[in-house]
C-alpha cells in the first residue's frame, strides 16, 4: 500500500521537475522584454483612455512616452491634455526628464448662432445628428458656417463636459473640460476650437467662424463676424489676424485688454470669465483716483463691520475720516 | 411585360401635370446661373461684371476632361459675379445677368425646321456635345461627351434611351417623347453615330401608353430605333436597373454600364443633343415640371437656365398657404429646398410641393426585422444593416457591406414600416466610406 503512495509521489515530482526545467528553458527563449517603466508611467497617467494624446488608450501614451524617452533622451511634444502639467512632470520624474509646462486648454464653442441671434429660416427633420445635417444643408439658420445644434459634440464627450443649452440650442462647454479633443474631431464645421485656458480662466475669442461677407453672413446671424477689421485694426499687441472676412485672435499673443470686445460692431467676440464690466467705473478711477464713487463704496462696507462690533451712531457723513474714528473707537471698547 | 429582376417598389404616381402641354415660361428679369452646373471639375467664368452677353454666349469654361460650359441663357448685362445661395442650401459661383431683349447669338439656327441629315463626323459630334455644355438631364448632371467617349477596349454595342420617368409627379420627360419626339429621335441617331453603334431601345414604362404609340408610329422612319414598353416599377431609371429590364444584363459591382456594352442617356439629353448638333444651340432652357396637390396650375414649363424657383411658383398659381415643403427633384431622390429664390439649374428635372401632412416624417421606432428593406433594394444590398453600420460609426464594415453601390433610389426607407431613416444613415456611411478610399489613394 505504502509502495504505491511512494511510487505515485516519486513518478509525479519526476514528470514536475521534468517539466519545470523544459518550462524554464522555453520561458527563457521567449521571454518578452518590457521595460517596467511602462507600467511605472502608465500608473501616473488618469486612466481615462480618451485617446486626446493621438495615442490609443494611456497605455498606449505610456509605451510611445518611454520608447521616445529611451530613443532620443526626450519627451517633447508629449502631452497629457487630462492630466495636465502635473501628470506629465511625474511622467517625466519616472523617466528621469523633465517636462516642458504647457499651458492648459480648454474646448470653446466658436459660434453665437443661438435662435435668437439666428432665428430658424427651415425646419430639418431628418436624423438629429451633425454630421447628416450638415451633408443635407446649410443648416436650420441658413447659416452654412453656424453650429447645426443636433449635439453630436455632446455624444463624443466621455467627461460629460459639454451639454446643450436648452433655450439657445448652442453646446456649452463646462469647467471640468480636459481638452481632450473628442468633440472637436466630432464637428462636422470645425467650430469647436482648443484654445489656452488663460488667467484666471479668462479668455477672449471670436465666437464666429463665417467666411462670408458682411451681408449675406449678417442675414443669418446678429452676432457674426462681418469681417470689417475694426479689432484688428484696435489689436495693440498684433494678437489678431483678418482672413477671408474673418477675425481669429491668437490665443498665445492676447493679452487680454478686452479692446477688441468693446470695438465689436456685431458683439462677435466674447470674453469669459472676466469681472462684470464696469466700463464707467473702471476708466475714472484709474484716470481719477480721487472720484466720489470709489471712496463711498469702501465706506458701506466699513459701517457694517461697525455696527455689527458696538453699533455707535451711525448719523455722521461717510467720509474717510468718520470711519477712521469708528475703526478708533471699536478698538478702545474692545481694550 | 418586362423590368428589372431584383426589388423595387410603385409609390403613387401622382402624375397631376401629365396633360399639360410644354409651355414656355417668359424672360425673366434676371438669371443667376450658377458656374458649377454638372458633375467633375467646376468651371471658370470668363465674363465679368458690366459684360454685354448674348443668348448662347459661353459665360464659364469648363476646361478639365469631366466638366462643361456654361452659356448664358438670356441677354442683358452681367451684373456682379458672385456667390449666390443655390439649391443645396450653400453659396457658391454664380454669374447674376439683368436681362435686356431676347437677343440671340446669330451662329444659333432658331427655326422650326426639322432638319433630319446628320452631316457631322463622330468626332465632331462629340467636340459639339462638349462645347454646348450638354450634361445628362436625367438628374445626375454627368457632361454627355465623356459617356461617349468609349474607353480603350470597351466597345458599346447598344444605346438605352431612358423615358421612364419612374419617379412620381414627374412629367417632363413625358411630355418631351410626346411633344418633341422626332427632334428627340434625330438626337438619338446622333448619339448611335457618335457611339458607332446601330442599335437603341428607348425605355418607357407602360404608365405612358399614349408616349408609346406615339413613338412606335415614328420607329418606322428612324432605322435601329425600337421602343421597349415596361412594367412600372421604382427605380427602373437607374441606370443599371434599365439595362438590366431592357436587356437582361447585369452591370457588375463597382463598374460602369460599358461593361456590358451599352451607354445609357436621358430622353431629355436626347433633344438637347438634337439641337446642340443639328442647331447649334447650347444647353440653355429645359422641362421642368412643376406640381403639387393644392398648387393651382400644375404644369410643364420649358425654363431658361438660371431663372429663380420662385417665377415658377408664380406662374403654377402662387406658393399655395399650405405648403410645408419645396422639392427639387422627384419625390424619391429630389432635394428640400431651403429657400425658393435659388435658380432652376440643368439638372433640374421638377420642383415639388408637398403639404404639412406629405412632408412630415414620422417618427421612427424600432426595427422589426421583417426585412422588407432588403426585399426592395435594387441593388441587392441590406439596407438596415449598412444603416446600422453606419450609426455606430463602424465604416470599414460599411465598406464591406458595398454601401458604395447604393444608388440612393429610397425604397428602403419608403417601405420600412418602422420608418426607420435607413437612406439616411446609408448616405452618411456613403460619404464617410468616401473618405476613407481618398485617403486610401493618397497615401
Amino acid at each position: 500500500m505504502n509502495d504505491v503512495i511512494i511510487y505515485a509521489v516519486v513518478s509525479l515530482s519526476l514528470i514536475g521537475a521534468a517539466a519545470a526545467i523544459v518550462l524554464y528553458f522555453v520561458a527563457q527563449k521567449f521571454k518578452v522584454i518590457e521595460d517596467p517603466k511602462i507600467d511605472e508611467v502608465e500608473e501616473a497617467l488618469p486612466a481615462a483612455n480618451c485617446g486626446g494624446c493621438g495615442f490609443p488608450g494611456c497605455r498606449g501614451f505610456a509605451e510611445a512616452l518611454v520608447k521616445s524617452a529611451n530613443e532620443k533622451q526626450s519627451i517633447e511634444g508629449f502631452n497629457c491634455p487630462v492630466g495636465g502639467n502635473d501628470t506629465m512632470a511625474v511622467s517625466a520624474a519616472i523617466l528621469g526628464l523633465v517636462a516642458e509646462e504647457k499651458e492648459p486648454q480648454i474646448a470653446v464653442i466658436r459660434c453665437s448662432g443661438s435662435r435668437e441671434n439666428a432665428p430658424v429660416k427651415i425646419n430639418y427633420d431628418g436624423p438629429a445628428t451633425c454630421a447628416f445635417a450638415h451633408n443635407l444643408s446649410s443648416g436650420e439658420s441658413g447659416c452654412p458656417y453656424g453650429c447645426l445644434g443636433c449635439g453630436d459634440c455632446v455624444t463624443a464627450c466621455d467627461f460629460d463636459a459639454i451639454y446643450m443649452d436648452e433655450i439657445t440650442g448652442l453646446p456649452v462647454v463646462k469647467d471640468n473640460c480636459v481638452a481632450c479633443g473628442a468633440c472637436v474631431t466630432a464637428c462636422p464645421r470645425d467650430i469647436i476650437e482648443l484654445r489656452n485656458k488663460g488667467k484666471k480662466d479668462r479668455r477672449i475669442f471670436v465666437s464666429c467662424i463665417n467666411e462670408e461677407k458682411g451681408g449675406p453672413a449678417k442675414k443669418n446671424c446678429k452676432v457674426a463676424c462681418i469681417g470689417c477689421s475694426k479689432c484688428f485694426k484696435i489689436c495693440p499687441f498684433d494678437a489678431i489676424t483678418m482672413n477671408n472676412n474673418l477675425a481669429y485672435i491668437d490665443y498665445e499673443k492676447c493679452k487680454l485688454c478686452r479692446k477688441c470686445v468693446v470695438e465689436c460692431p456685431t458683439s462677435a467676440i466674447h470674453e469669459l470669465n472676466f469681472p462684470p464690466r464696469k466700463e464707467k467705473k473702471e476708466k475714472p478711477s484709474s484716470t481719477k483716483a480721487t472720484d466720489g464713487k470709489p471712496a463711498a463704496k469702501e465706506v458701506p462696507k466699513k459701517e457694517v463691520k461697525v455696527t455689527e462690533g458696538a453699533k455707535p451712531a451711525v448719523e455722521k457723513p461717510s467720509s474717510a475720516k468718520a470711519s477712521e474714528d469708528k475703526e478708533e473707537s471699536k478698538e478702545t471698547k474692545k481694550e | 411585360m418586362k423590368t428589372f429582376k431584383i426589388g423595387g417598389v410603385h409609390p403613387a404616381e401622382n402624375k397631376f401635370s401629365a396633360d399639360q402641354a410644354i409651355e414656355v415660361l417668359e424672360l425673366p428679369k434676371q438669371v443667376a446661373i450658377p458656374i458649377a452646373q454638372s458633375l467633375g471639375a467646376p468651371s471658370k467664368a470668363v465674363v465679368k461684371k458690366g459684360d454685354e452677353v448674348k443668348v448662347g454666349q459661353v459665360i464659364a469654361k469648363g476646361e478639365a476632361f469631366i466638366s462643361s460650359n456654361i452659356h448664358s441663357s438670356v441677354s442683358g448685362k452681367v451684373l456682379k459675379v458672385d456667390e449666390i445661395m443655390d439649391q443645396s442650401g450653400y453659396r457658391r459661383p454664380a454669374v447674376i445677368i439683368t436681362v435686356n431683349g431676347d437677343e440671340w447669338d446669330e451662329s444659333i439656327d432658331r427655326s422650326e425646321e426639322l432638319k433630319t441629315d446628320i452631316n457631322l463626323s463622330k468626332e465632331d459630334i462629340i467636340k459639339r456635345i462638349h462645347e454646348m455644355g450638354i450634361v445628362g438631364l436625367g438628374g445626375a448632371t454627368f457632361p454627355s461627351h465623356v459617356k461617349l467617349m468609349i474607353p480603350d477596349g470597351k466597345k458599346a454595342e447598344i444605346l438605352i434611351i431612358n423615358g421612364v420617368e419612374c419617379e412620381p409627379y414627374l412629367t417632363a420627360d413625358h411630355r418631351l417623347m410626346l411633344e418633341k419626339a422626332d427632334e428627340m429621335m434625330i438626337g438619338i441617331q446622333i448619339l448611335m453615330k457618335g457611339l458607332e453603334v446601330d442599335k437603341a431601345i428607348i425605355g418607357v414604362e407602360n404608365n405612358k401608353p399614349d408616349a408609346i404609340a406615339h413613338l412606335k408610329n415614328l420607329c418606322a422612319k428612324y432605322s435601329g430605333i425600337s421602343i421597349e414598353a415596361l412594367k412600372v416599377q421604382y427605380p427602373q431609371g437607374g441606370e443599371k436597373q434599365l439595362i438590366d429590364a431592357c436587356l437582361g444584363r447585369q452591370v457588375p459591382s463597382g463598374k460602369l454600364p460599358i461593361e456590358v456594352g451599352a451607354v445609357v442617356n436621358n430622353v431629355g439629353t436626347a433633344f438637347a443633343v438634337y439641337e446642340a448638333v443639328q442647331k447649334n444651340k447650347p444647353l440653355i432652357e429645359r422641362v421642368v415640371t412643376i406640381t403639387g396637390k393644392s398648387l393651382k396650375q400644375p404644369g410643364n414649363y420649358m425654363v431658361r437656365i438660371g431663372t429663380s424657383v420662385n417665377e415658377l411658383i408664380e406662374k403654377a398659381g402662387g406658393l399655395p398657404e399650405d405648403t410645408a415643403k419645396v422639392v427639387s427633384g422627384g419625390p424619391m431622390m429630389g432635394k428640400a429646398l431651403n429657400a425658393v429664390d435659388v435658380p432652376v439649374v440643368k439638372g433640374t428635372s421638377g420642383i415639388l410641393l408637398f403639404k404639412e401632412e406629405e412632408a412630415r416624417r414620422v417618427e421612427p421606432t424600432n426595427c422589426i426585422r421583417c426585412a422588407k428593406c432588403i426585399t426592395v433594394c435594387p441593388m441587392g444590398l441590406e439596407p438596415i444593416l449598412i444603416a446600422q453600420y453606419a450609426e455606430n460609426e463602424m465604416f470599414e464594415n460599411v465598406e464591406n457591406e458595398r454601401a458604395m453601390d447604393c444608388i440612393e433610389c429610397g425604397s428602403c426607407q419608403y417601405t420600412c414600416p418602422a420608418a426607420r431613416p435607413l437612406l439616411d444613415y446609408i448616405r452618411l456611411g456613403k460619404f464617410k466610406v468616401g473618405q476613407i478610399i481618398r485617403n486610401r489613394s493618397k497615401k
